[in-house]
């Protein structure tokens, strides 16, 4: 898994590409709650389109994002989910939870 | 060396397909270590076993990925993420015999660790209403797989996951075959 970094006025996006596994998972969650928690971004973007597969554990970390984003008034935004992405949220029964965009413009026009 | 856990040893039958009433055929055997870093490689395999088997590309991607978070519990769970812990894996062809009297074929995959003994109340996951971190695997494995059963012996876990062909994918790979 690798993690791309970029900052847009108000906005940072993740731009994510590869497996996110077990083993890789915690340094997702530690690079989006570093965003939201220390860096105090406004909006943080996930762009998902490049993953390949998502495991149980990297869902938590979704999600932990989402919570700790709603805790501190922020924005957690899921953008270009890849078919296995999209998969696991819908069975997780979470694709409702999340904001998701089809894609940046969307997401930076919302 | 000896202070190490050994890797649980290949049997060509288990109890529990004696008890069901099956056998099923030996495919692949794989031993590894509890090191999150090969889960990627067991994914690749359980992708490539079950396009062979000819398990159409969405199963094959579910029976991946209950394979992976199995996998992941074992580590986590059984292990307590210590690394170098034994983890064997055996790969076999399961039959059964459905209703109409045709004979179904799938996969058969043994999951066995030296870990203790796991408290059986404790697979059952988490209410897909709660929206909070952890508790998704187990629902990924039951979601994808037709059987899924936990047993212990001779001081090792045991997760035993079936999956069988649908009756058309079935027809497709005989008349393939043939």
């Amino acid at each position: 898994m690798k993690i791309f970094t970029r900052r847009l006025d108000k906005t940072t996006i993740f731009d994510v590409s590869g497996d996110i596994d077990f083993a890789n998972s915690p340094e997702l969650r530690q690079s989006v709650l570093h965003e939201i928690r220390e860096a105090y971004a406004p909006r943080l973007v996930l762009n998902l389109s490049q993953v390949r597969y998502i495991d149980s554990s990297g869902v938590a970390s979704l999600v932990e994002g989402l919570k700790a984003s709603r805790d501190l008034g922020s924005r957690f935004i899921l953008i270009g989910l890849s078919t296995s992405a999209r998969e696991v949220l819908q069975l997780s029964r979470l694709l409702k939870v999340f904001e998701i965009y089809e894609n940046e413009e969307q997401a930076l026009a919302s | 060396m000896s202070h190490m856990k050994t890797f649980p040893q290949p049997k060509v039958n288990n109890d529990q397909e004696r008890r069901s009433g099956h056998r099923g055929d030996l495919l692949l055997m794989l031993t590894l270590y509890s090191s999150p870093e090969l889960l990627s490689v067991v994914r690749g395999t359980v992708e490539r076993l079950t396009e062979y088997l000819g398990f159409p590309i969405t199963e094959s991607t579910s029976i991946t990925r209950a394979v992976d978070e199995a996998l992941t519990n074992i580590v986590r769970h059984s292990y307590g993420n210590r690394p170098r812990q034994p983890i064997t894996m055996y790969f076999r062809r399961a039959r059964r015999r459905r209703q109409s009297g045709e004979v179904a074929s799938g996969l058969e995959i043994l999951l066995c660790d030296r870990g203790p003994a796991v408290d059986p109340r404790k697979f059952r996951g988490r209410p897909l209403e709660e929206v909070r971190p952890g508790g998704l695997g187990l629902h990924f494995i039951r979601q994808a797989m037709d059987i899924v059963e936990f047993s212990r012996k001779s001081a090792t876990n045991r997760l035993r996951l079936v999956k069988y062909l649908a009756p058309s994918t079935q027809r497709c790979v005989s008349e393939k075959t043939l």
